[in-house]
Parts: structure tokens; C-alpha cells; sequence
């Protein structure tokens, strides 16, 4: 066998190999996600219900109320250092909820408080929640201004 | 009373389907192009913004409740509805309509962030 026969026939069997791990990989990620996902909307469902229930909440009070307990939940689980045990698991099912959003602002808030409260747990607290910020000001005004004048 | 419970029960399982399907979205997504956490929810807040600047998120949320509010996609929906609402009254409630809708979540993550901050010290990573 030449040298560049093997190589190909070593490609080959990589190629096959990889045939074989990357759905079922894929395919679990992708089950841990939703069910996460789910769970965790099924719980902001849940608050809805008793928040509208109990309080007579209604519109975007209700709304923003289920935001504040979710928030609240996310970063009282980052504290306890529960919410990254998840998130190993879970992946975009813990990031993409908003508990993922209060997550990331907790999670370096507590990590850099060593570094000072103004330039360490202030500053770094935005270090992935800026972008979400800076994006939102910006996509927000141009859909504002879009639909004043159209 | 019955249909009362199922209709309950059934919003729950569209909160479910609908949280859960955005989620494994991200996830295909992460899986395909190996995004970061933080690329990965800004793409879904713009995607949030631009299809409720559509029109379209807003039939969504009717449809699956926290479902569609929960995820971040549903932080964009707020901004771009706070700021359709604002532009009804002029300019300058078309630029500040987007973050006034918002500053519930944005304010009760620095705060509650804040306190957990004070309260707990941040775990040894170990891997």
C-alpha cells in the first residue's frame, strides 16, 4: 500500500467514525435543550397563572412581574452555584430563558467582586449582558424610528 | 370546569412545546456553528426585535404564553412592542419606548445580581 493510499483509506475511516458520533451527540444536546427550555417556560406559565390568580395581574405587568420572579429564581440559583450544574447539561436550555440572561449578569458579578466593587462586580457584571444591551438600544430605536416614519 | 382544567393544562403544554423548541433551535445552532453563550443571545434577541417588528412574535405569544416570553427572543418581542408603542406618540417615545418596556428585566437582573453578589461567594471552578 502506497503512502497516499493510506492516507485516504485513514481518511476514510475518520469519515466513517464521524458518521457514526455526531447525531446521537447532536440528537441528545438537542432533547437536554428542550426539555430544560421547556421546564423552565412551563414554570414562567406557571408563575403567569399565579401571579394572575392571586395578585390580579394582567397585560404587561404580568408580564414583567413572571419576568422579575424568573430573574430572581436564575440568579438565586447562580449564587447557590446550581444554575451552572444545569447549564453543563442543559446548553442552550439554560442560556437562551431569561434565567440565562440573569445568570449572566450574576455569574461574573460574583466572580469579579474580588477585583473591586466599581471596576470588578460593576464593570465586568455587563461582560456578556452588554452586547444584549447594546444590540436591544440599537435594533430598539431603528424599529421605533422604522415605524414612525412608515 | 372541565374544559376550564384542560384548557390549563393545554396552555402548559404549549408553554412546554413552544419554550422547549426555541431552546433546541439555539441548540442547533451552537451544535452547527459553535457560537458563544453571549453570540447566541444576541442573535435571538435580534430575532426576537425584527420578527416582532414584523408583526409576527406577537401571534406567537398569544398562541404559547411564557413560552414565547421566556426565552430571550421574548426580551426582543418586549423592546421592538415598547417601541412601536412609543412611536404612536412621536419621536421621542420611539426611542425610549423600547427600554422603558424593558427596564423591569434589565433592572431586576443588576439588582438581584447585586445582592447575590453580596450574599454568595463564586464556587472554585472545577474542570
Amino acid at each position: 500500500m502506497t503512502g497516499k493510499d493510506n492516507e485516504n483509506f485513514n481518511q476514510n475511516y475518520i469519515d466513517y467514525v464521524h458518521s457514526f458520533d455526531p447525531p446521537t451527540k447532536h440528537f441528545k444536546n438537542c432533547l437536554r435543550a428542550f426539555l430544560v427550555g421547556g421546564l423552565i417556560c412551563t414554570i414562567g406559565q406557571f408563575l403567569r397563572v399565579i401571579f394572575e390568580e392571586a395578585l390580579g395581574l394582567s397585560g404587561d405587568e404580568l408580564a414583567g412581574t413572571v419576568s422579575i420572579a424568573l430573574i430572581f429564581l436564575g440568579t438565586l440559583l447562580t449564587g447557590l452555584g446550581v444554575y451552572d450544574r444545569i447549564g453543563k447539561h442543559a446548553g442552550a436550555g439554560s442560556i437562551v430563558p431569561i434565567t440565562g440572561f440573569a445568570n449572566s449578569v450574576c455569574s461574573p458579578a460574583m466572580e469579579f467582586k474580588t477585583e473591586g466593587y466599581v471596576y470588578g462586580m460593576a464593570a465586568k457584571m455587563f461582560i456578556v449582558a452588554g452586547p444584549i444591551i447594546v444590540f436591544g438600544a440599537l435594533s430598539g430605536t431603528i424599529v421605533g424610528l422604522l415605524y414612525l416614519l412608515l | 370546569m372541565f374544559a376550564e382544567i384542560w384548557e390549563l393544562v393545554f396552555d402548559f403544554v404549549k408553554a412546554f412545546a413552544v419554550g422547549g423548541l426555541i431552546c433546541m433551535i439555539a441548540q442547533v445552532v451552537i451544535n452547527l456553528t459553535d457560537l458563544t453563550a453571549g453570540k447566541i443571545l444576541v442573535t435571538f434577541l435580534l430575532a426576537g426585535v425584527v420578527l416582532q417588528g414584523l408583526g409576527l412574535y406577537q401571534k406567537l405569544v398569544d398562541f404559547a404564553g411564557a413560552g414565547a416570553t421566556v426565552p430571550i427572543s421574548g426580551f426582543g418581542y418586549l423592546l421592538a412592542k415598547g417601541a412601536m408603542q412609543g412611536a404612536e406618540e412621536g419621536w421621542f417615545g420611539a426611542v425610549t419606548g423600547a427600554f422603558s418596556a424593558a427596564s423591569a428585566g434589565v433592572t431586576a437582573a443588576v439588582i438581584f445580581s447585586l445582592i447575590m453578589a453580596f450574599l454568595f461567594k463564586a464556587k472554585t471552578k472545577k474542570n
